[in-house]
């Protein structure tokens, strides 16, 4: 079947940017590989983070930002056309330090990060202790303090998840599941793609498989050195409202769960738990409230982070065979606003912005030093 | 609304649900108490305030959330009933104390 767009890949990055080739008014089919999939989308901690992201990559550091601007009307949109509200929430956000070294080394990162942001700016503040603890109720004693910025929020991965689907099929997107591609001939604006639910075929083809794309990419004359990096997240039962901001690592969900997290280890494509690491978690945020303690841990999961070498996104356009577009990067929350609101239009008009080629692939083609 | 199925052990142990003094078998759980007592619900949803009362009875549905001894949210289906145990109604979200 012919369309004007394929998109590989239903997660977030994928069903954000079909939603947003769709409302292009381009006819787009979204190949979503299936339950064997690794499924970062249905894993993740769901904040809308700015103030960790781009130390020494300003335009990661504004893509970011520019997410975080677009969220509201995103959120707008898909709560229009779907009636699922994704429970945003931007009231600013937190990164707590639990020592005065972390503190030292959170104060500088932000100094840089505001250097380094040129004309558009980077507004935070160090808050010590004492301030802090008018802000967030029942503080831990060990908190010496938490760096602050306005641009910081959370949502509902789940439901933004199901929102673009949802937004992207009642447009008259087709989404077709149970569709790992299992082959791929490539020209210039010339796609084809074989998947066990069929053949599908357009000018334009965009790879948003997540650690998928790692194989993929090479069909398309792409390249996106991808691998997992696991983390692990806790979730408590249900509280009556007392976290007005979300931290990077503890937050509040609508609903009144705890979410605890933000683990990191290089364990290759292994989703078990480790009690290790979850114990880890559980300690740093009973230190940061040390009322989480008492609350039941209800739910715990590992998922997989889909981690370019560098940790930055990778957004590309085929050399070789225009038309062909690779979306990678371990932030599909945060980032879905720019995704179907700044990237598929350009994805639609058949060039990225020069904004985006620092974070061509074309980063990693460098000799090794010997 | 209902009633013990025919039970070998006799029911010796006491527990008050909402109050009222309710005698279960040994090794029955709390969730048999509330469910003994009569009562229409035992705690009400956060998020809408709909009424829940015991249901899948092995630890998975939630909806039999109960106030234990003063902690809130416990899952009165895996809770053992104890002599003198209170049993009281959970009302939405527990409050988490700072």
């Amino acid at each position: 079947m012919t369309h004007d767009a394929i998109v590989i890949g239903g997660g977030l990055v994928g069903a954000a940017i079909a939603h947003g080739l769709r409302g292009q008014g381009l006819g787009t089919v979204l190949l979503d590989e299936g339950d064997i999939a690794h499924r970062a989308s249905r894993g993740n901690f769901g904040l809308v983070w700015v103030q960790s992201k781009g130390l020494g990559a300003p335009w990661y550091q504004r893509w970011t930002r520019g997410s975080a601007g677009e969220w509201p009307g995103l959120a707008a949109d898909l709560a229009a056309r779907t009636g699922i509200d994704t429970a945003l929430s931007q009231p600013g956000g937190v990164h707590l330090c639990l020592s005065e070294a972390e503190f030292d080394d959170r104060a500088e990162r932000m100094a840089r990060m505001q250097a380094e942001s040129g004309n558009h700016g980077y507004d935070y503040r160090m808050i010590r202790a004492p301030e802090l603890r008018d802000m967030l109720p029942g503080l831990g004693p060990k908190v010496v303090g938490a760096s602050w910025t306005p641009y910081d929020g959370h949502a509902s991965p789940l439901g933004l998840l199901q929102a673009l689907h949802r937004a992207f099929t009642e447009a008259g997107g087709a989404y077709i599941p149970n569709a790992k591609v299992t082959a791929a001939t490539a020209a210039p604006h010339d796609f084809r793609v074989e998947t066990a639910a069929g053949a599908f075929a357009a000018p334009r083809i965009v790879l948003a498989a997540g650690l998928g794309n790692a194989d993929l990419a090479p069909l398309f004359g792409l390249n996106t050195p991808v691998r997992p990096q696991r983390g692990q997240i806790l979730v408590t039962e249900r509280a009556r409202s007392i976290l007005s901001m979300p931290t990077t690592t503890i937050r509040q969900t609508g609903e009144g769960t705890i979410m605890l997290g933000d683990s990191m280890e290089e364990v290759g494509f292994d989703t078990r738990q480790s009690p290790p690491v979850m114990a880890e978690i559980a300690r740093r945020a009973a230190l940061s409230f040390p009322w989480v303690a008492e609350l039941n841990v209800i739910r715990a999961w590992s998922a997989l982070r889909v981690m370019a070498p560098d940790g930055l996104p990778i957004y590309d356009q085929s050399d070789r065979f225009p038309g062909a577009f690779t979306a990678n990067c371990h932030s599909g929350v945060t980032l879905a606003g720019a995704h179907a609101r700044l990237l598929a239009p350009m994805i639609a008009a058949g060039a990225l912005d020069p904004m985006l080629a620092p974070f061509s692939a074309k980063r990693f083609d460098v000799p090794r030093a010997a | 609304m209902f009633r013990a199925r025919p039970e070998a052990r006799p029911a010796t142990i006491e527990v008050l649900v909402e109050g009222t003094p309710v005698l279960v078998p040994e090794g029955a759980s709390a969730a048999a108490a509330v469910l003994l007592a009569g009562l229409p619900a035992i705690r009400a949803t956060p998020v809408t305030g709909s009424p829940r009362a015991p249901l899948c009875l092995m630890g998975v549905c939630f909806d039999c959330l109960a106030e234990i001894d003063g902690v809130p949210n416990r899952q009165s289906c895996m809770v053992p009933a104890a002599p003198g145990m209170r049993i009281a109604r959970q009302h939405g979200a527990r409050a988490a104390r700072p």
